[in-house]
């Protein structure tokens, strides 16, 4: 069952040195109980559009539609969203100490989500905090309740972020980059909660991430994000064993696990993300991109479906069957590419000489 | 302190070597009159040795004396104890006029390729001011020299005039890389240099630091938290907890048969790109978070935490030695290591049960439907 579908959402924000097109017309559903992943580089829009869905952006001119349970997120009132955010849809941010506030108690904090949705008292909701913490694993629950955040560690703070997250049981959660600011084992230990949680408590999440690694231990789909657009959507094995788009591709080529044989050199994509003030003409990702090819400078393509999984799409100019990763392929796609290639396009500094069939990343 | 065992190398000469490294940081109460009331341990007793033409990877959770560590190797702190021979020449208790010569021969690439470049000074004379400081060039050979490193790093040499704030963060790390190289030195001490950078940057640094090695034969402390990304550039791995070293190691043997239990977890936490193994790896969890290193645990620091703690582990402090079958490289501060195939308990199972009193007990809370989706 589709819990929410995002469709066409543009947003922009009008500053002093032009308009940043920060989402430019992306959509997508989660299905209730899944985990949809979404990936991609700095400014490449995961974020922002996370936060225009819970309607935290003001100040940006939104187009499209989320519909959530059958309402419009984005032309709702202000009371009508204030009821659905926290209560329906959750969201957890990267920095647990900037999003806790420094001056209260986290039982406090954690209390007051509650009240602001149901009726109960004080006291009740004191005892549901603690409740709360201890689910998170957090030691001591009914003295840490009076803590304040600064007395916390990070992993800490973020499983308080989680409890109060989960204090009302939301259909869905957004964690926008849950465990970037932590280490290895902490982060262990947050992706085996929120994976244990959900299986038990049934809710559709929503990670938002540029790490590769944590995608693959929690995510049933993947979105991969570039320039404010969806390059690739398919289940998670899919994206990992039988890219399509050169995107994904470069990304897998980027993580030392990600490619295979360790002491192989890595293949990152050549130059750095555009700006999205100036946002390349045509597919976004093809002044970087190795098989950029003359259509790709000229028309933005769509997001179709590839290879030989039904739910694969990928928005990129290259034949359907061009997927997987590998040498081999590479030079099958850069074939293809160099045949489509005019002087313009061949001129693109991502684009490397054709034939050599070597490494085809910089 | 503990009598110092270091292992003869037998490939490859040793380019740097501290023993016994202890770098605390005094604790002071009091408005008028401060008094040490007591002292952070971040570094307390490292025995370590670095190969010339090797990269020696260093990991270890936030707070564990890595980056302290880093400092301390590069003199940027006043050692509290130990020794430290760079290059034959002991330079733990150099003053800093008699140090300064020996730093040419020692360079740091920083994590915050934002915070570590001047943000009002133009990119060659950031890229010069070792040659300044150390005399090495003047006027247009300065230039000449500043404009070669930016092409060996992959920067622009036309550049040179330009601001930090004019580059990305990945050329930003190339500026801080074509500095470090300025006086050719023979250690580059790397303190997460790819942290702070995104997936398809992160990979570009990398390969250049590799291909920097073997052009230029340096060698590197590698200091990181992505487990992946220290596999992939390491030949030596030296895993750190609270201040000591608990297992050091060539790579392989680290990755392939972790002795430590810390190691293990470390290793069992760590993310991999791969969804097919991500799920079906054990991960052993470990309770709590890391003690302070003002009171550090007694005997070995990590009984706190280790599934295998027993009686011994906390009155006694294990050294570096080879577990039984191992490779001499191959040393661990553990006194019951773990053996090939051996299982460490999991939490998995303490987690669910949580999960499980959840659901059952929490009082109900808001409209009838979520209650309903809910269970």
């Amino acid at each position: 069952m589709t819990l929410l579908t995002v469709d066409n959402l543009k947003v922009s924000f009008p500053t002093a040195d032009g308009i940043v097109h920060a989402v430019r017309g992306l959509s997508f559903s989660v299905d209730a109980g899944k985990t949809l992943g979404v990936v991609g580089e700095s400014g490449s829009g995961k974020s922002v559009s996370a936060l225009t869905l819970l309607g935290l952006n003001p100040g940006a001119d939104t187009t499209g539609s989320a519909v959530f349970n059958g309402a419009d997120l984005l032309t709702m009132s202000q009371s009508q969203l204030r009821r659905i955010r926290g209560a329906e849809i959750a969201m957890i941010f990267q920095d647990p100490l900037s999003s806790l506030h420094p001056h209260f108690r986290v039982g406090w904090q954690i209390a007051e989500a509650i009240r602001a949705h149901t009726s109960v008292n004080k006291h009740d909701a004191r005892a549901q905090a603690i409740e709360l913490l201890r689910l998170v694993n957090i030691p001591q629950p009914e003295r840490r309740v009076d803590a304040y955040p600064h007395e916390m560690s990070g992993g800490m703070r973020q499983r308080v972020m989680i409890a109060m997250a989960l204090g009302l049981k939301p259909k869905l959660l957004i964690a926008d980059e849950p465990t970037t600011a932590l280490d290895a084992t902490v982060q262990a230990q947050l992706i085996e909660l929120l994976t244990q949680l959900q299986r038990e408590v049934g809710m559709a999440m929503i990670i938002i991430t540029h790490d590769l690694g944590v995608i693959a231990s929690i995510a049933d789909e993947v979105l991969v994000m570039y320039a404010g657009r969806a390059a690739e959507r398919a289940g998670a094995r899919t994206i990992f064993f039988k890219p399509h788009h050169p995107y994904t591709r470069g990304l897998l080529g980027s993580v030392p696990t990600a490619t295979g044989v360790i002491g192989s050199r890595l293949l990152p994509i050549v130059g750095a993300p555009p700006s999205l003030i100036n946002v390349p003409s045509g597919c976004g990702f093809h002044p970087r991109c190795p098989f950029a090819m003359q259509a790709c400078v000229d028309e933005q393509p769509s997001l179709d479906p590839v290879g030989d999984d039904p739910t694969h799409t990928s928005a990129c100019w290259l034949p359907p069957d061009m997927i997987g990763v590998g040498v081999a392929m590479d030079v099958v796609r850069q074939r293809y590419a160099g045949s489509h290639r005019d002087a313009r396009a061949a001129k693109l500094p991502g684009v490397v000489a054709a034939g050599d069939g070597a490494a085809v990343y910089a | 302190m503990p009598e110092l065992d270091i292992v003869p190398s037998t490939d490859g000469e040793v380019l740097l070597r501290a023993e016994g490294l202890v770098k605390h940081f005094p604790l002071k109460e009091g408005i008028f009159f401060k008094h040490q009331v007591g002292s952070v341990k971040a570094v307390d007793g490292v025995t370590l040795a670095v190969r010339r033409g090797e990269t020696l990877g260093l990991v270890g959770e936030t707070g564990c004396g890595k980056s302290t560590l880093a400092r301390s190797i590069m003199r940027l702190y006043p050692l509290t104890a130990g020794r430290l021979i760079f290059d034959g020449a002991d330079l733990s208790t150099l003053s800093r006029s008699r140090m300064r010569p020996y730093r040419r021969g020692m360079q740091m690439i920083f994590q915050d390729p934002y915070g570590s470049l001047n943000p009002r000074r133009r990119v060659g004379s950031i890229i010069g001011d070792p040659l300044a400081i150390h005399k090495m060039a003047k006027g247009a050979g300065r230039t000449k020299r500043v404009q070669e490193l930016m092409e060996v790093v992959g920067l622009n040499p036309e550049h040179y005039n330009r601001f930090p704030a004019e580059f990305s963060g990945g050329q930003r790390q190339r500026i801080g890389v074509a500095r470090a190289l300025a006086l050719h030195p023979k250690l580059i001490v790397c303190d997460e240099p790819v942290s702070a950078l995104d997936v398809s940057i992160q990979a570009q640094i990398i390969n250049l630091l590799d291909d920097l090695q073997a052009e230029f034969g340096l060698t590197y402390l590698f200091i990181a938290h992505d487990l992946s990304v220290v596999q992939h550039v390491s030949d030596r791995v030296a895993v750190m907890y609270l201040g000591k070293l608990v297992e050091v190691a060539d790579v392989k043997d680290l990755y392939s048969t972790p002795r430590h239990p810390y190691t293990n977890a470390l290793l069992s936490a760590s993310v991999v790109a791969d969804p097919d193994k991500a799920r079906s790896r054990d991960r052993i969890i470990l309770s709590g978070d890391v003690p302070s290193p003002i009171n550090p645990p007694s005997g070995c620091r990590f009984h706190t935490r280790c599934p295998k703690a027993q009686a011994l582990c906390s009155t006694e402090e294990p050294q570096l030695r080879s577990a039984a079958g191992d490779p001499a490289s191959h040393q661990t501060a553990c006194h019951f290591p773990v053996a090939d195939g051996e299982k460490l308990a999991s939490e998995k199972a303490a987690i669910l049960h949580a999960v499980e009193g959840f659901l059952a007990e929490a009082p109900s809370v808001g409209a009838g439907s979520r209650e309903a989706s809910a269970t």
